[in-house]
């Protein structure tokens, strides 16, 4: 049998977001890190507050995909890549999906 | 002891990666991120399966983490290199687990994974083949490991540090903002603690902030840096990112780490808990 521990603070694996995601009454932020018209794989994508104080942070998917959990509010939200970096705002209001595309 | 002591770069990391006496090891709690590409002769330590007791929440113990170092190959004169993802959180985590159980000379390269990945530096798949050694164990050393009795004893007398994220510590949220809000136990934070959340230590490609930028950070916050500290987070080891700040960087003497952090605090029956943001 194995034990369930704590899941800790690990970034879960990134994954598209689809139209009909359950957010679990959640505000949801999700997209896709591009440069130009292509996503790039494998940016790292900081969640910034209005403060500009850091959030938290993902390691997008092979086709550029990243979600986060959040609150309403203002966010930024920043990605890093060895090609450049980028960022995009976004704020969020009821629980649900909020889409932002953020190109390098 | 100065930064260069604790602190390598990832050009100097690079550098040595084949050298005689330097183990790297890689410390996720996804082990996947390793077997997608690693530094090239690094060994994996899994934060879960590896470093925690499998029944009771604590860390294995001596002889467990004996077993271990024995079968990842690394000897008690090894200079052992962590990195990892998440700017180094686990291993950072493991870092003050291997000076825990007395290992000598540990150090983490500043940036860990993700300062690497942004360079571009190489990365390979192939597991190195290790041979066994008979790692032998300190008791740990609880002058850095600060348990539950002591962190109530410490309200308004040690400095306490929330380095959760100011919603994690004002109750609005318990777990960190990339993860679903699953937690069970109750919000908010220890009285008497100031937020200064991880991530102000470092900066944005994961390095840690210069020993200046530091000191004013926390003496900004509030912490008196002559008192002794007590540094916390959710789990314990956005926590040990920071003890590795106060403690390895800046060379405070006394900061201990409370690996229950808020997980075992928020669900203790009877003890003082502050909600809202810092006073």
């Amino acid at each position: 049998m194995s034990v369930q521990v704590d899941s800790g603070c690990a970034a879960p694996a990134q994954e598209a977001t689809p139209e009909d995601f359950d957010t679990k009454g959640q505000v949801v932020i999700a997209g896709t890190v591009t440069a130009g018209s292509e996503p790039v794989s494998n940016a790292y994508v900081r969640l910034l507050d209005r403060d500009g104080e850091f959030v938290g942070e993902v390691q997008a998917s092979g086709q550029g995909e990243f979600r986060f959990y959040a609150a309403s509010g203002k966010w930024t939200v920043r990605a890093l890549h060895a090609k450049g970096k980028g960022e995009a705002v976004v704020e969020t209001d009821e629980p649900k999906v909020y889409r932002v595309a953020v190109d390098i | 002891m100065s930064r260069e002591d604790v602190l390598v770069s990832t050009a100097w990391a690079e550098e040595n990666l084949d050298t005689p006496g330097i183990v790297f090891v890689e410390v996720d709690e996804d082990t996947s991120a390793y077997d997608n590409g690693h530094l090239r002769n690094a060994v994996k330590i899994d934060w879960q399966n590896e470093l925690q007791d499998p029944v009771r929440r604590d860390f294995v113990d001596k002889a467990g983490f004996e077993k271990l170092l024995s079968e990842k190959g690394i000897s008690n004169d090894d200079t052992v290199v962590l990195y990892g993802g998440n700017n180094n959180w686990f291993a950072a985590y493991a870092y003050w687990y291997f000076k825990l159980y007395g290992h000598e000379n540990v150090k983490l390269i500043d940036g860990g994974r993700k300062k690497w990945e942004l360079e571009g530096r190489e990365l390979v798949k192939d597991v190195p083949q290790r041979q066994q050694t008979s790692y032998v164990a300190k008791e740990q050393d609880l002058s850095l490991r600060a348990f539950r009795d002591e962190v109530v004893e410490a309200i308004n007398t040690k400095n306490l540090i929330d380095v959760r994220s100011p919603d994690e510590f004002a109750g609005k949220l318990l777990a960190p903002a990339h993860l679903p809000q699953e937690s069970a136990q109750r919000p908010g934070h220890v009285p008497s603690a100031v937020n200064v959340p991880w991530a102000k230590a470092a900066n944005e490609d994961g390095t840690f902030k210069s020993n200046e930028e530091l000191k004013q950070i926390y003496t900004e916050a509030g912490l008196d840096l002559d008192k002794p500290t007590i540094a916390y987070c959710r789990i314990g080891e956005r926590s040990s990112h920071t003890w590795f700040a106060l403690h390895e960087l800046l060379g405070l003497q006394d900061v201990k780490n409370y690996d229950g952090s808020w997980t075992e605090y928020g669900s203790l029956v009877g003890v003082p808990i502050e909600t809202g943001a810092d006073a």
